[in-house]
């Protein structure tokens, strides 16, 4: 069984009047079947009010599903007993990166996951080196995190998860408030964790650009999965994605496009090293 | 004007001051703040302003910065003063119109004056030298015996640290929907009173929503980082006493001795 898995998940969002009588029911996971591997790169897109954010915070146990199951590392997180295993195993990192930092110092602010799960404090020390120096923010330890950039703010984020020592780490939108170069910052750091510490990472997010690393692509639209593969074979179906209101990456919609008349290339290219190594192949 | 606000601001320095135990700093203060009322006799005065400016000169922070700090309390101070002076009885020195300035009043102010000043500076000299989390850290441990009558002091004192987290960034909230309002038109300078409060809503109303979102968002941040209330906790920075620590205790009582004696002899 992967880290993640889940069997016909669903979530409703039941707003009650004062009596407490049910008004409206929003459905917004529905029956969504997903399973990942240990220390793959996993991403999920889909349109605003998707459900990506409900699904992520159903992997911390943050949200227990309406019907349905989803095991983190072999828990069930109905399981009351096993919650805060599940979120020491599962760490999340949120959108706002304001919203998320607790301490007024950036170290302090690492330590606050340590802290609350009792590490003795010479540890939590070493777990605070250990995850700033992962996210390349060791030099601004003392620092305030209010005079940090976004990308800055949002490293400092994942430092605190790091130093958690969770065996995946799920993102929602870590970028969508940032400019392009925080997003690159945050981009990076992630793809490092993953590739060198072997962190299993579930990226949730609406650009394109950022799955071209992934091992796996969800598509999700209203509540359920609708896509599932590599990046190349989702991009490869380039219609759908619009049907599904997601913005195709320049390069691949321009592959597509020369495709249509007349050059062939093959399905799915992402990069622009691809296209420029294919279409030198073709003279 | 929220700027000029130095009391509650922290100074960094690496000085024996700011190196002390929070604990240390929050009861010395508290006696401070005690022996300024503790004494009325003029060589109580010159002992408690070389004992502060010992303090102010070990902190290492300017002056010039903590003089800043009063100007927060000028109208309190003048108040204070003015009320003193005009209506306290005794006899009289200066008499103009339906005013009588006595001497008894004169010397009044002047020390209730004196007394003011010094425990706003003795209190920012806390706040100065030691951060916002060491603060809280020390009230909780301070108060931790509370804990037995069921005080829910771990709580209270996230409660002080999330509230410092976020002034700055509500402060700049504030001022971001405040330029966005005036762009659309809004008038926030003119008008009387009510017509002032009332343009005030349309700053209120975004601000508190907003703030209740970020509520909302740490606090799932918090939980799904573990946060589950003080039990259990373990501490990156738990506080031990050093040796200046003990040596600050004994400055202190001999500093509070030496107040109480001056008043007992003379
Ligand atoms: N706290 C909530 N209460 C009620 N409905 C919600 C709540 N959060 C999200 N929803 C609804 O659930 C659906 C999915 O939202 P969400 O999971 O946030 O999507 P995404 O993260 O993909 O934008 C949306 O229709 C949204 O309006
Ligand atoms: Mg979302």
């Amino acid at each position: 069984m992967g880290i993640i898995k889940s069997k016909n998940l669903v979530f409703e969002y039941i707003r009650r009047d004062e009596e407490g009588n049910v008004e409206a029911i929003n459905r917004a996971v529905n029956e969504v079947n997903i399973e990942i591997k240990q220390g793959d790169f996993v991403a999920i897109l889909g349109h605003n009010g998707s459900g990506k954010s409900t699904l992520a915070k159903h992997m911390n146990a943050i949200l227990q599903p309406t019907e349905g199951d989803i095991w983190i590392d072999g828990k069930d997180t109905k399981d009351i007993d096993q919650l805060w295993e599940i979120r020491k195993t599962a760490g999340m990192v949120f959108q706002n990166p304001d919203n998320q930092i607790i301490g007024t110092v950036v170290e302090e602010d690492v330590g606050f996951g340590p802290e609350n799960i009792g590490i003795p404090t010479p540890q939590i020390w070493e777990r605070v080196e250990k995850g700033l120096k992962a996210v390349n923010m060791l030099s601004f330890r003392k620092h305030s995190p209010n005079k940090l950039s976004g990308g800055q703010k949002q490293r400092v984020a994942i430092a605190g998860i790091v130093a958690m020592q969770p065996k995946c780490i799920v993102l929602d939108e870590p970028t969508a408030m940032l400019d392009p170069n925080g997003r690159k910052e945050v981009i990076d750091t992630i793809t490092r964790l993953n590739k060198e510490e072997g962190v299993t990472v579930i990226l949730i997010t609406h650009y394109m650009e950022e799955v071209i690393g992934a091992d796996k692509v969800y598509v999700m639209d209203q509540g359920s999965v609708v896509m599932e593969g590599t990046p190349k074979e989702i991009f490869s179906r380039v219609d759908e994605l619009k049907q599904y209101r997601l913005d195709v990456p320049q390069v691949t919609l321009l592959a597509e496009e020369l495709k249509e008349s007349g050059v062939s290339l093959s399905d799915g290219i992402l990069t622009i090293d691809e296209l420029v190594n294919e279409i030198c192949q073709l003279y | 004007m929220i700027r000029d606000i130095t009391i509650g601001q922290y100074y960094p320095k690496d000085s024996v001051i700011h190196k002390l135990d929070p604990r240390t700093k929050l009861v010395g203060t508290l006696a401070y703040i005690i022996s300024l009322f503790l004494f009325n006799n003029f060589l109580g005065y010159i002992v408690v302003t070389l004992f502060l400016v010992g303090v102010i000169k070990a902190s290492q922070v300017p002056f010039r910065f903590i003089i800043k700090g009063l100007k927060a309390i000028i109208m309190l101070l003048m108040i204070t003063v003015l009320f003193n002076l005009f209506l306290t009885k005794g006899t009289p020195l200066v008499e103009f119109w339906i005013f009588t300035i006595t001497k008894e009043g004169l010397r009044i102010s002047l020390f209730m004056a004196i007394r003011l000043i010094y425990l706003i500076i003795g209190s920012s000299m806390m706040t100065l030298t030691t951060t916002p989390n060491q603060l809280t850290d020390g009230l909780e441990s301070l108060l931790g015996p509370l804990k037995k009558i069921k005080v829910p002091v771990h709580e209270i004192a996230m409660m002080m640290s999330i509230a410092l987290r976020f002034i700055p960034i509500l402060l700049e909230e504030t001022d971001k929907i405040m330029k966005a309002q005036i762009a659309r038109g809004a008038d926030f300078e003119s008008g009387n009173l009510v017509k002032k409060a009332k343009s005030l809503v349309p700053l209120l109303v975004p601000l508190f929503i907003s703030a209740f979102r970020r509520a909302n968002d740490l606090a799932m941040a918090m939980e799904a980082r573990c946060y589950s209330g003080g039990e259990g906790r373990t501490k990156m920075k738990p506080l031990l006493y050093q040796v200046n620590d003990y040596r600050a205790y004994a400055i202190f009582v001999l500093y509070f001795a030496a107040i109480i004696a001056m008043e007992i002899v003379l």
